[in-house]
């Protein structure tokens, strides 16, 4: 790997977005508008909007980042840039770890919005920091990039990408606790949210809204979170494959 | 060093089908190598093999003294796909300031001389997306050209460009071979073979003819080299 490579990499791929002002756009505001409506759906009762509100902020980012990552990697793929940078000085890790950093970057700005409007004009009530949330949902956002890295090499077309979204993404959201408590589940659904990594990211969560200060158990499943991002990193490198049929 | 690179029976199979049929050539350095050939007979498979991203069957491919695709090549191979291969959603110059801080000591004045050496010195701020296929593949190009490589491997470089530019692309190709780039340059327009130093001509993952224009020419007896080739063909068909 090569400081340098890694940088301009980065660089490369916020350039890339900062071109593409209505995908920026969509990214910061689309959560704030889910937010807004979620917020005005439990107008009435402000504890449920304090349970769910805090949970939606890490799931956006892990969604979005999915999608945006898988997408841009494949067209990595399919344009033949890949195959180009593959042929040149770059490492993988050089490559993976720029697009990591560059939508980790895009992921903060939209955690500090998501935190900003909850918190200043829907009254979100935590007992932990709001910095801490914002920290957990940009590890989300990575973890949601990195799985969207891996998956990218198993699909053949946008299409095929846009459908990993609900495969990959949907039953960890189902099962993360958002819509039931998970000591409620069936045993199996308990026992299949204990391996998907979004259910940790929940529950970090959660630790911050219940405890003024950071918890042993928040950190740990901060933890897991970053090594579930870090393992899908290490995989998908694995796709890229330097010689290919 | 004679040989900038040497192949040895090669043989690659894709899709269950066999591509190169253990085909063995050598690339003198410092000379413009036409990759000649119709469409689907081999050439794109060749020139992946050699700048290391095709997997092969068998055989052997030396480059510049190394087996080809070692870590030590990255930086001293250019490639040129035969699709373009950049960002569309960059310019021109952001894409060619990228490639060029891949390279160790490339710097973006390289960059921009290189995005200028394609005839797009006009056209350096405007995003990829938004440019004709001529100017796309160009932007491409300088891509390529600028890690100021030592072995060129440019795939079907010139289709689509206007007369003049091409004459000027030949040119530039032929100043980098004379300062000592090795060039290897594929076409499937024969008025391009007689601009090349050797001549490689591939038909159905074999190597029918391997030398320069002149013994080409010379070997089936005539003075256009698209007539040459055909017979060369015939002759080989005959064979069989």
């Amino acid at each position: 790997m090569s400081p340098t490579i890694l940088l301009r990499t980065t660089g490369r791929v916020l350039r890339q977005l900062s071109h593409d002002k209505r995908t920026i756009a969509m990214v910061i505001v689309l959560p704030l508008v889910l937010l807004t409506l979620v917020y005005y759906l439990f107008e009435k009762q402000p504890h449920i909007f304090d349970h769910i509100g805090i949970i939606m902020l890490g799931v956006f980012p892990f969604i979005l980042m999915f999608l945006i990552t898988s997408i841009a990697m494949l067209r990595e793929r399919t344009t033949g840039t890949l195959e180009r940078l593959l042929t040149t000085p770059l490492h993988k890790l050089d490559l993976l770890f720029g697009y990591g950093i560059a939508f980790g970057v895009l992921a903060a700005v939209q955690a500090s919005a998501g935190a900003g409007l909850a918190y200043g004009a829907f009254d979100l009530q935590t007992a932990g920091s709001a910095g801490l949330v914002i920290l957990i949902a940009v590890a989300d956002a990575v973890l949601g990039m990195a799985l969207g890295l891996f998956f990218s090499a198993f699909a053949s077309s946008e299409f095929q990408a846009v459908q990993f979204m609900p495969l990959v993404a949907f039953p960890q959201v189902f099962l993360c606790g958002l819509f039931t408590p998970r000591d409620q589940m069936a045993g199996w659904l308990h026992a299949l949210s204990d391996i998907f990594p979004l259910t940790y990211a929940v529950q970090a969560l959660q630790e911050v809204g219940a405890h003024a200060d950071p918890t042993a158990l928040m950190w740990r499943d901060l933890g897991i979170v970053a090594g579930a991002a870090v393992l899908a990193l290490a995989l998908s490198a694995a796709t890229l494959r330097r010689r290919t049929d | 060093m004679d040989n900038a690179i040497e192949v040895r029976d090669l043989v690659v199979v894709r899709g269950g089908k066999e591509v190169l049929l253990g085909i063995s050539t050598a690339v003198r350095a410092g000379k413009v190598t036409g990759l000649l050939g119709p469409s689907g007979s081999g050439k794109t498979t060749l020139m992946r093999a050699i700048v290391g991203v095709q997997r092969v069957r068998s055989g052997r491919i030396d480059v510049l003294g190394q087996p080809a695709g070692s870590p030590a090549l990255r930086a001293k191979v250019g490639y040129l796909t035969q699709a373009p291969s950049i960002y569309a959603d960059l310019t021109v110059k952001e894409n060619a300031r990228y490639f060029a801080s891949l390279y160790p000591g490339i710097t973006k004045a390289d960059a921009d001389q290189a995005v200028r050496d394609v005839g797009l010195g006009e056209a350096a701020n405007q995003l990829v997306r938004t440019l004709s296929g001529g100017q796309h593949s160009r932007a491409s190009l300088a891509c390529a050209l600028v890690g100021k490589p030592t072995l060129l491997v440019l795939d079907e470089p010139t289709v689509g460009q206007d007369p003049v530019l091409r004459d000027e692309l030949w040119q530039r190709f032929h100043a980098l071979a004379a300062a000592g780039t090795t060039l290897v340059v594929s076409s499937h327009v024969m008025d391009e073979a007689g601009r090349c130093d050797r001549l490689v001509l591939i038909r159905e993952g074999r190597i029918i003819a391997d030398d320069t224009p002149e013994a080409v020419r010379g070997s089936a007896d005539t003075n256009d080299l698209e007539e040459a080739f055909l017979r060369l063909i015939r002759r080989e068909e005959a064979k069989v």
